[in-house]
């Protein structure tokens, strides 16, 4: 064969990956819009589909209806965009991790940092006895500085993927044993006050929750950017990179901050809610069918898990409003189960 | 720069020999230390008995001299559940890594902890069980067809079971099971009570029925884990290289998991789900005794119950009279040990 023909058969290729991750985020963000309207229209109190439009542009219009404005405006509309946000910071964070460490089992909820976050927030709830804000502070606290101890703890002469990985199962182990001992000192009605905390819920969302989550996006996702092209030489692994040339310590702290920053902050807001952050990668990997790293997709899988979850946990039961945790578990597991077994081959994961 | 390493490692046949000799004496120190530590277990706790009497109890038991009946009746049965589980723990999370190639692989991310665990919850939820020794069975039963599920889950499609897609089945699995947990435990306060103390995992309370029930399970599923050593070392070559020697990778990859799911089942069905051990054992094995698991197994086998009774030991010190579960304190304890371990050595991958 010519050089000629594999000039335009590695342009085709290229193009068709281009395609395959253009028509994956397409039809996440449709499904996405879709699960954006439902969570506006849904609810206990009827409201025509026309109603929540007028009322969503009624700050520009004028037209206002007091109680529709305040469904919409003040509960519904927080609500859907902080299972937005946190959904997206959960699926990015989770992806970052698992890229960075090269494993699939990698995701903050399972080395460490979500461990953190939630034996701060069972510490300032059973011991401290703080409610609401403080806790959301507490659990952001907590999850910084377990990252920073674990990556500490892993620094010797740099940091190697492994060694973080297996650090930071040693600081859950340790964290996930706190709990345990204040869930079998404490008061039931405590331990009950705890677990609601920790299985994560968006049934408090406020506008103010989701400003405070968004203006940390903002920051974040642009350093995300800027960081990310270092991912290429790391991905072949810490001694190839270094033979490439990439600053490896230093791209990798960059990201490890950013997914902390993302991973802490969407915590904070809505609590360690379940598996988002763990499945969002896979499952936008399987998606793009290895044509690509799925750092957007991951975050559009992210946001979709967490409001289709938060419509299912709102409305499945009549009488219960459950939270949302219980659902991501169960939904993004399910999700993940189907493609797992649907599609013929693997490896294309990590 | 250094180019040239020299290999340490013995080539000659008289250098491989030693080698053995001494992972051989290794073992046996290992067994003495065991020995000495289920003594000690036996002359600690809320009443202290002095070594000679736990001694002249073992050896001419007197029915009507109190030590001797507190030996024989409390912490006998509970040191030799310390011993069983710890070893089966041990056996298992290396087996597990083996069969997956994932370090992160342990009875808690394969979904037999959380199948064990739904099936005391339900018990307890629905059926009303309050009995230690009725958990024994549930547990058992939960364990064994939650692994099933994820093996089947994890073997559908052209490749069979490879290690990503049974890690992460595991997980997913893991995620549904607690989804179901989390929603029985917070609407069902009685529950939450009482399964909040078997979830830490504890060796108090348990009796010589407990201890006969799991044994014969134990026995079965150890065996079973050693005689897989030599299948793990050819899966550690990864699937492609295993294959060509002549082995059957998914038939090595069904045996080793069947031994996994007994031993943790078993152990969880005795003790309440211990996450810690089977995680970090195996790496400690495998930093003393290299890369092959005719070694990894046995060392794991007797490091496991060491850091297990160990740990019961000094939970029933610190709190006298009272004293502090062994799931906490194994993790407490142990967690500090091995992330020093990941420091000062260079722990193997994978």
């Amino acid at each position: 064969m010519s050089m000629a023909t594999y000039a335009g058969r590695i342009r085709t290729l290229r193009h068709a990956a281009a395609s395959r991750r253009r028509s994956t985020s397409l039809a996440l963000l449709t499904a996405l819009g879709a699960a954006f309207a439902l969570a506006l229209y849904l609810g206990d109190y009827p409201i025509p589909p026309l109603a929540v439009v007028q009322s969503l542009f009624s700050p520009l219009t004028g037209l206002t209806d007091r109680s529709v404005d305040f469904i919409v405006l003040q509960v519904r509309l927080p609500r859907a965009v902080l299972a937005l946000l946190s959904g997206a910071s959960f699926g990015l964070a989770g992806i970052i991790f698992q890229t960075l460490l090269r494993n699939p089992l990698a995701s903050p909820d399972i080395i460490g940092i979500a461990h953190g976050a939630s034996a701060a927030a069972v510490f300032c709830i059973i011991i401290l006895g703080w409610t609401a804000l403080a806790v959301s502070v507490g659990a952001f606290l907590g999850a910084i500085l377990t990252a920073l101890a674990i990556y500490l703890l892993a620094w010797r002469d740099g940091v190697t993927a492994f060694r973080v990985v297996l650090i930071g199962i040693g600081m859950a182990a340790m964290l996930a044993a706190a709990i345990s001992y204040l869930f079998t000192r404490a008061r039931l009605n405590e331990v009950q006050q705890a677990m609601a905390w920790l299985v994560g819920s968006l049934n408090a969302a406020r506008p103010e929750d989701c400003i405070v989550l968004g203006g940390a996006m903002l920051v974040l996702v642009p350093l995300l950017i800027g960081l990310v092209r270092g991912l290429d030489a790391m991905e072949l692994g810490d001694d190839t990179a270094r033979a490439l040339g990439a600053t490896v310590e230093r791209s990798r702290l960059g990201l490890m901050l950013v997914a902390v920053g993302f991973a802490a902050f969407a915590t904070a807001a809505v609590g360690p809610v379940g598996f988002v952050a763990f499945v969002s990668g896979p499952l936008a990997r399987y998606l793009l069918k290895g044509t690509g790293r799925g750092f957007p997709q991951a975050a559009l899988v992210g946001a979709l898990v967490m409001l289709v979850s938060d419509l299912i946990a709102q409305h499945m039961l009549p009488a219960v409003q459950l939270p949302v945790g219980v659902v991501t578990g169960a939904c993004g597991a399910l999700f993940l189960l189907w493609l797992l077994m649907s599609s013929g081959r693997s490896g294309r994961i990590n | 720069m250094l180019i040239w390493r020299p290999d340490h490692r013995p080539t000659s046949e008289g250098g491989r020999a030693r080698a053995a000799a001494r992972l051989a004496l290794g073992l046996l120190l290992l067994a003495l230390a065991l020995f000495a530590l289920a003594l000690i277990s036996l002359a600690t706790g809320a009443r202290a008995i002095p070594l000679e009497n736990v001694w002249a109890a073992l050896v001419a038991f007197d029915p009507n001299a109190t030590e001797h009946r507190i030996v024989w009746d409390l912490r006998l049965p509970r040191t030799i559940v310390g011993l069983m589980v710890g070893a089966a723990l041990g056996l298992a999370g290396a087996v597990l890594q083996g069969a997956t190639r994932n370090p992160l692989a342990d009875p808690s991310i394969l979904g037999i902890h959380a199948g064990a665990s739904l099936a005391v919850v339900l018990g307890v939820a629905l059926l009303g069980m309050t009995q230690l020794s009725s958990y024994v069975w549930l547990a058992f039963a939960g364990a064994g067809l939650s692994m099933l599920v994820v093996y089947s889950v994890a073997s559908v499609g052209r490749d069979g079971a490879t290690p990503v897609k049974l890690a992460l089945a595991g997980a997913a699995i893991t995620a549904v099971l607690y989804a179901i947990i989390n929603a029985i435990l917070l609407t069902s306060p009685r529950t939450l009570d009482e399964v909040r103390f078997w979830q830490v995992g504890s060796l108090s309370g348990r009796t010589v029925d407990i201890a006969l029930q799991v044994a014969p399970f134990l026995l079965i599923g150890a065996l079973l884990a050693l005689a897989t050593a030599r299948l793990l070392d050819g899966l550690s070559m990864g699937d492609d290289v295993a294959r060509a020697i002549g082995q059957r990778v998914g038939l090595s990859r069904g045996l080793a998991g069947l031994a996994a799911v007994v031993l943790a089942g078993a152990s969880t069905a005795a003790a309440g789900p211990i996450a810690f051990v089977g995680l970090t054992v195996p790496h400690v094995a495998r930093a003393i005794a290299g890369p092959s698991y005719r070694w990894i197994l046995p060392y794991s086998m007797l490091l496991a119950p060491i850091l297990l009774l160990g740990a019961d030991v000094i939970g029933r010190v610190i709190a006298t009279p009272g004293e502090v579960q062994v799931g906490i304190v194994t993790a407490f304890l142990g967690a500090p040990v091995f992330m020093a371990l990941v420091r000062r050595r260079k722990l193997a991958a994978l």
